[in-house]
C-alpha cells in the first residue's frame, strides 16, 4: 500500500525522534570517553579527540585481565550449552521416553526462575564444595541457566525438521546419534548460531553471578570489573565511559553485523516460551 | 550404538514378539533419557535444588557462618512489618510503571501513528538503533546513566543550556527524584523493545485489511482499535511479560547507581535479598524476600500468559 507523503514524513519524524532518544545517552558516553579526563568540568563537547582514556582505563582497570576471564567463561558456557542443548532438544523433539514430560517441566522451571530464586543457597553450596572463587563457579551455574533456554530453542527447531528425512536416515540404518549430528544438525546451523549469539550476550553481560561467586580480582569478568572500577573512580566519568565502551564493544559489534538474528532470536525466543 | 539402530522400524517387522518389543522400548527409553540427563543434572544441581533450599533457608535465622536457628514464618512476617522491606516491594510497584506501562503505552501510541512504518525504506536501520540498548551490558547502561544524572552530567547540562537551571538536580542523590530517575532508565531501555515488537506485529497484518478500512472511510483511531490493537494482542502480552519481569528483577541498575539510597529510597527486593544474604548476614530474611519475589514473578508470568491468544506465536 502506498503511503502519502505526509504520512511518510510523520513516520520518519517519529522514528528519528525515538532513535535519537535511544542514541543520545550512548552518544553521550562516546563523547565523554573521548573528552579529556576530569571530574569537575562536567559534560561538554570536546575540542579534541582524546583516546588516552581508553589506554588509561585499560591499564588502571586491569581490563585485559577481566576480558580474558569473560572470554574464557563465555566460550566455555557456549560450547557446553550448545552440545547439551542440541542433544536434549533432539530427544524432546524426536524421541519418546518415559518421564519426558516431568523432565521437560523441570527444565521449564529453570527457564522461568529468576536468579534470585537460587543464588543464595547456590553460593553456600558451592562454598561448602570449595568451588567459589574459581572459574567453575562462574561457568557451571550459567550453563544451567543457558541450557533452559537452549533446550527450548533447539526443541522448537528440531520439531519443525522434516520427519521423512529422519525416517529415511533410520531406514538406512543410521543410529540416533548419527542421525542427529550428520542429518539434523548441519541444516540447523543458522538456528544454532542464533542460540550461541544470545547465550554469548547473556553470559558476557551477566553481573549477579560473578558478583556473588568470586572475590579474587583475577577472576572478575568484565562487567564486574567495571563495577569495581566505578567504585574506585566514582566521578571520573571519562575513564568510566571509556571502560564501559571497552566492555560493551564485543557484543555491540556482533549485534551490528548480525542484528536480524539478535532481534528475531530475542523476540521469538521469548514469545515461544 | 548398534543395538538400537532399528528401534523405530522394528515396529513394522512381523517377527517382533511382545516381550522383546517391550524390552527394546525400554532400552530406547533409557537411551533417549541419556540425551537429556546432563541437562537435567545441571538444572537440578544448580537451579532446582537451590531454589527449594531457598524456601528452607527462609524459615531460619542464619548469619551465613554460625548455626542456624529455626524462625518459622517470622522472616515473612518481617516483610510486612519491616519498613525497609515493605518499601522495597512498594518501590518495585513504581518501577513497573516506568519499566512496563509507560514504554508499552508510548510504543502503542507511536504504533498508531506509524503503523505502516515496517514498509518504509531504512526501517532496518531504525530497528537496529531502537533495539540497541537491549544488547548492552546492564552494568554499562548503569554507569552511563550514573554519568548522565551526575551534578554536571548531560541532563543538568542540557537543562542549563535551555535556561531551566531551576530544574537541575542531584538526580540520584535526592530523595524525591532518585526512584523516578532509576525508573526512567527502564523506560529508556524498554520503549525501543516494545516499539520493535509492535511494529513487527503490525507487519504481519495483511495490508489489504488497512486498505479495506480506508476505503470504508475508517478514521485513524477506528483503524487502530479495529485492526492494529487486536492484531497486537500477542505482542502486547510478550511485552508485558518481558518488561514486568525485568522490573521485578531490577538489581544491576540499583546496585551500580544508588545501592538502594539515598536512605532507603531506591531499594528493591532483589537488592535487599543480595545485600542481606551477602553483606549484612541476614541469610534467612534474604531467602524469604527471594521466595516472595520468585512467587511474584511466577504468578505474574502465569497471569499475563493467560492473556496470550492461543493461536498466535
Amino acid at each position: 500500500m502506498k503511503l502519502s507523503l505526509g504520512e511518510k514524513l510523520v513516520t520518519y519524524l517519529v522514528l528519528v525522534i525515538f532513535a535519537a532518544f535511544a542514541l543520545v545517552p550512548l552518544l553521550g558516553v562516546v563523547i565523554t570517553a573521548i573528552s579529556p579526563s576530569s571530574s569537575t568540568s562536567g559534560f561538554r563537547m570536546p575540542e579534541s579527540i582524546e583516546l588516552g582514556n581508553f589506554v588509561e582505563a585499560w591499564d588502571r582497570g586491569h581490563f585485559a585481565q577481566y576480558i580474558v576471564s569473560s572470554v574464557l567463561v563465555t566460550v566455555t558456557v557456549i560450547v557446553v550449552t550448545t552440545v547439551l542443548s542440541v542433544m536434549a532438544g533432539f530427544a524432546f523433539a524426536r524421541l519418546k521416553f518415559f518421564g519426558s514430560n516431568i523432565v521437560f517441566f523441570v527444565l521449564l522451571a529453570g527457564l522461568l526462575l529468576p536468579a534470585e530464586a537460587f543464588i543464595i543457597p547456590l553460593y553456600f553450596n558451592l562454598r561448602s564444595a570449595h568451588v567459589t572463587d574459581s572459574y567453575w563457579a562462574l561457568i557451571l551455574p550459567q550453563i544451567a541457566q543457558s541450557l533452559a533456554f537452549g533446550i527450548f530453542w533447539m526443541r522448537n527447531q528440531f520439531m519443525s525438521f522434516p520427519g521423512e528425512v529422519i525416517e529415511a536416515a533410520r531406514l538406512d540404518g543410521a543410529t540416533d546419534l548419527r542421525t542427529l549430528w550428520q542429518i539434523i544438525v548441519p541444516p540447523s546451523i543458522p538456528s544454532i548460531m542464533t542460540m550461541c549469539l544470545l547465550v554469548a550476550m547473556w553470559t558476557w553481560n551477566e553481573f549477579l553471578i560473578p558478583l556473588v561467586m568470586v572475590t579474587q580480582d583475577s577472576l572478575r569478568t568484565a562487567p564486574l570489573g567495571l563495577a569495581f572500577f566505578q567504585g574506585q573512580h566514582a566521578t571520573d566519568y571519562s575513564l568510566l565511559a571509556a571502560a564501559g565502551i571497552i566492555i560493551a564493544a564485543p557484543i555491540v559489534v556482533l549485534y551490528f553485523f548480525l542484528q536480524k538474528r539478535f532481534i528475531s532470536g530475542m523476540l521469538d525466543g521469548i514469545s515461544s516460551r | 550404538m548398534t543395538v538400537t539402530t532399528r528401534l523405530r522400524s522394528g515396529e513394522t517387522r512381523t517377527a517382533g514378539v511382545a516381550p522383546s518389543r517391550t524390552r527394546r522400548r525400554r532400552v530406547a527409553s533409557l537411551k533417549a533419557f541419556l540425551y537429556v540427563a546432563p541437562a537435567l543434572a545441571f538444572s537440578l544441581i544448580f537451579l532446582i535444588v537451590p531454589t527449594l533450599q531457598t524456601a528452607w533457608y527462609s524459615l531460619y535465622d542464619w548469619n551465613g557462618l554460625s548455626v542456624a536457628t529455626w524462625a518459622g514464618v517470622q522472616n515473612y512476617i518481617d516483610i510486612v512489618q519491616d519498613e525497609q522491606l515493605r518499601d522495597s516491594f512498594m518501590h518495585v510497584g513504581v518501577l513497573v510503571v516506568f519499566y512496563s506501562f509507560l514504554p508499552i503505552a508510548i510504543a502503542l501510541l507511536l504504533t498508531m501513528v506509524i503503523s505502516r512504518a515496517h514498509a518504509l525504506r531504512g526501517m532496518s536501520f531504525f530497528r537496529t538503533v531502537l533495539f540497541l540498548p537491549q544488547v548492552i551490558a546492564s552494568v554499562v547502561i548503569a554507569t552511563t546513566w550514573l554519568s548522565i544524572y551526575s551534578p554536571n552530567g548531560l541532563l543538568n547540562t542540557l537543562l542549563r543550556a535551555i535556561g531551566l537551571d531551576s530544574l537541575t538536580h542531584v538526580w540520584l542523590g535526592d530523595f524525591n527524584t532518585a526512584l523516578v530517575s532509576v525508573g526512567f532508565v527502564g523506560t529508556w531501555l524498554n520503549v525501543g523493545l516494545c516499539l520493535v515488537l509492535f511494529l513487527s506485529g503490525v507487519g504481519n497484518v495483511q495490508p489489504e485489511l488497512f486498505e479495506a478500512a480506508r476505503l470504508d472511510g475508517a478514521s485513524g483511531l477506528q483503524e487502530f482499535f479495529g485492526i492494529t490493537l487486536p492484531a497486537l494482542r500477542g505482542q502486547i502480552t510478550v511485552a508485558l511479560t518481558l518488561t514486568v519481569v525485568s522490573s521485578l528483577k531490577t538489581f544491576d541498575l540499583v546496585y551500580i547507581t544508588t545501592r538502594g539510597g539515598p536512605g532507603n529510597s531506591t531499594s528493591v527486593p532483589a537488592f535487599e535479598a543480595y545485600n542481606r544474604a551477602f553483606n549484612s548476614g541476614q541469610v534467612g530474611s534474604a531467602a524469604s524476600v527471594a521466595v516472595v519475589l520468585t512467587i511474584g514473578i511466577l504468578l505474574i508470568t502465569a497471569l499475563i500468559g493467560r492473556l496470550q491468544p492461543k493461536d498466535t506465536e
